[in-house]
């Protein structure tokens, strides 16, 4: 695609100007195609002609002309696949013919539109995989071609799950509006777990077509933060900002050039984004003291708490613990049980986090899992069994399905490998 | 996540059936695969050529040696595979059984090796 300013540029455009054409004429699925057309004509004729005094102006123009462009090749073609209708008069679209004047306040306005259309990508009908894809095209202005790079699916898998999130939509009967309050906060946590696998679906990606990847987690945190904007009292949205902003602030010390990963303790920290960091733990301190508790909050306050040690050794693994116990209560779930029994091995000692380990030998969700696996391999090398470890960490690689952790988990178990016997 | 689901039968079974049978179980296949083109969860897929068109290589000491096959002709063998992208193991599996190849011989659900990496 174009150069890194004019997408800058654009990608915040695509959801404002998809609001007003959806405000305007209704019809979410044709105004979408119009305005990704709109935009890739941006993309080609800008380089040479220059950014328009008013782009987004001058994106909803061409989306509406690609819009009534659309329905006059359809009318044209229904009255030639209809003799009998041939000779009625062509039919019109409903609403306003689209004009070239753009009113000044309808540009100006339509700020929940941002909230609206999430809400309507993150429709409760689509699937999660569907959601997501079309987020990315409807609100980050990223095309059909970009977002299957992304996830690594070839373009018709990508193009499929779009337009089948498009007809679900469609057939749901959702207009163009936000939905009630209560609704709203049923749905909410939807808009914000799909925000949250865009970002880690770029954070984990480690090598091979990373440039494509890495914007996911910059689209992630551009849309967190306008939602953030919306609802700036909701304790959870601002959780989830801090939260993608603490990790993010990791990135360039969690893996080494080869792409297989560092461990926390072993990451040099002066490569950390200090920027991301002090504004992640302000707004995680902000929401921890006027929100009502939530899981993105919690996590978020223990990714500071490991941000904010300027040493390993100086983590404040105490408050970790105390901090897992609330999530453990508030979402649990297999992975806070093996994070949980992490922070009780620092705190106690190894032998105590593995008993606390030892809880999740019968859940088939993550028992032998190759997470649980490594933790324990860890946890025993702690404990001072390498033999134990060393078969942890072997057990470990033959389960991930990640190349680079097998990599560094075959590394870990040849460490603690006997030699010169 | 993406899952590879591994085809197994034996060729010389099918062989024996009616024309009629035969068109009934593509038939049954082709549903299948137009489902999961709609529901975006189809990455891709190919049917292999029969068995005794293999060349199987070896190179020992730099020397390559080509041979013919494995024939296998009495036994279950590889003959195709599709690729899905799909969010749960659970699903792959589901996907699996609904294959013709899974009533009478087995279907082999692999998960995919990808390059992300988790925090450590």
């Amino acid at each position: 695609m174009a150069d890194r300013g004019l997408e800058d540029l654009l990608r915040p455009l695509a959801g404002q100007v998809l609001g007003v054409l959806v405000r305007r004429y209704g019809q979410f699925d044709a105004c979408e195609d119009a305005v990704q057309e709109a935009l890739l004509d941006a993309s080609v004729q800008w380089p040479d002609s220059g950014v328009p005094e008013n782009p987004k102006g001058w994106l909803v123009t061409v989306a509406s002309r690609r819009l009534t462009d659309q329905w006059r090749s359809e009318s044209a073609r229904r009255r030639r696949e209809a003799t009998v209708a041939a000779l009625e008069p062509p039919a019109t679209p409903a609403g306003p013919l689209p004009g070239d004047e753009v009113p000044g306040d309808e540009l100006a306005g339509g700020q929940d539109d941002t909230l609206i259309l999430l809400f309507l990508c993150c429709h409760p009908a689509v699937a999660p995989a569907s959601q997501v894809a079309l987020t990315l095209r409807a609100l980050g202005g990223l095309t059909t071609a970009e977002i299957a790079r992304a996830f690594l699916v070839p373009e018709a898998t990508m193009a499929q799950r779009i337009s089948r999130a498009k007809q679900r939509i469609k057939a749901s009967g959702t207009g163009f509006r936000l939905p009630s309050q209560p609704e709203r906060s049923d749905r909410l946590p939807v808009v914000l777990q799909v925000l949250y696998l865009i970002f880690n679906e770029g954070y984990t990606a480690s090598s091979g077509p990373g440039v494509h990847r890495a914007e996911l987690t910059v689209e992630a945190i551009r849309l967190t933060r306008a939602v953030h904007a919306l609802l700036p009292h909701d304790g959870e949205v601002t959780g989830l900002l801090a939260l993608m902003l603490l990790t993010d602030a990791r990135r360039a010390a969690r893996t080494r050039p080869d792409g297989t990963p560092v461990p926390l303790a072993e990451q040099d920290r002066s490569r950390w984004d200090a920027e991301a960091i002090s504004e992640g733990a302000a707004l995680v301190r902000q929401a921890l003291a006027s929100a009502p508790l939530g899981p993105y909050q919690v996590q978020a306050a223990i990714a500071a708490i490991h941000d904010e040690a300027a040493r390993p050794q100086d983590t404040d693994w105490r408050q970790i613990l105390a901090l897992y116990g609330l999530l453990e209560r508030l979402a649990p779930g297999p992975a806070v049980t093996l994070n949980r029994a992490v922070a009780v091995a620092m705190v106690q000692g190894p032998r105590a986090g593995l008993e606390a380990l030892s809880t999740l030998d019968g859940d088939g969700r993550i028992a032998g899992g190759h997470r649980t696996e490594a933790v324990r391999a860890h946890l025993l090398e702690l404990a001072g069994d390498r033999g134990g470890a060393r078969a942890a960490f072997t057990h470990a690689a033959r389960r991930t399905t990640s190349l680079p952790e097998r990599r560094y988990l075959q590394a870990q178990a040849a460490r603690l490998t006997p030699r010169d016997r | 996540m993406k899952y590879m689901l591994l085809i197994y039968n034996n060729p010389a079974f099918y062989e024996a059936w009616s024309e009629e049978d035969r068109t009934a179980l593509f038939s049954e296949v082709d549903q299948i695969m137009t489902e999961l083109r709609e529901s975006g969860e189809l990455v891709g897929g190919e049917a292999l050529a029969d068995g005794s068109t293999t060349k199987t290589v070896r190179v020992r000491d730099g020397v390559p040696a080509v041979t013919d096959g494995p024939f296998a002709e009495a036994k279950e063998q590889m003959v195709g595979y599709i690729t899905v992208d799909c969010d749960s193991e659970q699903r792959a599996v589901q996907i699996a059984a609904r294959w013709p190849d899974a009533r009478y011989f087995a279907m082999e659900v692999r998960p995919v090796m990808h390059t992300t990496v988790a925090d450590v």
